[in-house]
């Protein structure tokens, strides 16, 4: 399936996991949040949470800033 | 200083946009005495960003403000502070909203209602503001726990453009007034301090200088000199001197040499 990870487009298997994919971007968790189709996926459910066709993700960190 | 229902020893409060290194930053931050300090949360990239800040602030063991920079509408900016909740395990949130690229002004109207968005769903919101004070009115008015006024636009050095409007800001506000953005050097930070505001945040006129540890340090003496003097309450201005010697006691020197002298 296709799905948006940030921007990009990303080929990830069927029923991939928001877990599984912060897990390739990111070795952190603290400061760390994620977005799917706009809505704020709680850390508890990035395991839980499986991806679909056409998803958008976004995958943030803390940045020096504001 | 109480600020968010919670006691704060210093009265600058740091920034972290615009230091070459982390190892600036973390120096920047020791020197400046800051107990709070604002990040910002961007895409991770595919080299996941090189080490982050939090890992500085953490270490130092100061408290998180995340901050909605770059947000241009109020629905962008709820779902920012949402997702710095969940990243930062923190309800408090700077809430900048802007609406203009070439000023980077706040949106006021968007502004407003995400700030009350924002504190009906339990956030501790400081918003980045104008300096109009009867917006600063309706920010308190819907439940923020400061107002933020810009002293003139983020990174511009200009100080502070309009005292006068600091002034009615501080004069009304029951919530802390924080002069956010503009400052260019310490005089800047005094001159807030003394208007009355209760604290300071500064990011570029510490990072961008050419040495900012050193420019930490000016800041932390700066806001504490200009608070004392506030609180010292000053001399009013005057177009005329008012003599600080009194005339009374006054000898009379200016007469004759006597005819010895001059032999």
């Amino acid at each position: 399936m296709t799905v948006s990870v940030n921007g990009e487009r990303r080929e990830l298997p069927d029923g991939a996991t928001v877990a599984e994919v912060v897990t390739t971007l990111t070795g952190e968790e603290r400061g760390v949040a994620v977005a799917l189709n706009g809505e704020v996926v709680p850390r508890s459910a990035w395991p839980t949470t499986a991806l679909a066709e056409g998803q958008s993700l976004e995958v943030l960190k803390a940045v020096q800033g504001g | 200083m109480n600020l968010g229902g919670r006691a704060w020893g210093s009265r600058l409060i740091m920034g972290t946009g615009g230091f070459r290194s982390l190892e600036e930053l973390e120096r920047a931050l020791v020197a400046s005495g800051a107990e709070m300090v604002t990040v910002a949360l961007r895409r991770i990239d595919a080299n996941g960003n090189g080490p982050s800040p939090l890992q500085v602030i953490d270490r130092l063991g100061l408290f998180v403000l995340p901050n909605t920079a770059g947000c241009y509408t109020a629905r962008e900016a709820v779902r920012t502070a949402q997702l710095a909740r969940e990243a930062f395990a923190t309800d408090w949130i700077k809430l900048e909203v802007i609406g203009d690229d070439r000023t980077l002004h706040p949106d006021s109207v968007e502004l407003l209602v995400a700030a009350e968005k924002l504190v009906a769903d339990g956030f501790t919101v400081l918003p980045y503001t104008s300096d109009d004070p009867v917006l600063a009115r309706r920010l308190e008015a819907v439940g923020c726990a400061a107002v933020m006024p810009l002293g003139s636009p983020i990174g511009a050095g200009r100080g502070i453009d309009n005292p006068h409007h600091i002034r009615l800001i501080v004069e009304q506000a029951q919530v802390p007034v924080v002069l956010d953005a503009g400052i260019g050097t310490a005089s800047d930070a005094a001159m807030a301090m003394e208007l009355g505001c209760d604290a300071v945040l500064i990011a570029s006129a510490i990072s961008r200088s050419d040495d900012p540890a050193t420019m930490a340090q000016a800041m932390k003496l700066a806001v504490e000199a200009g608070r004392y003097a506030h609180q010292a309450g000053r001399i009013p201005v005057r177009l005329h001197a008012q003599a600080s010697t009194p005339p009374a006691g006054r000898p009379d020197l200016d007469v004759p040499r006597t005819v010895s002298d001059t032999v």
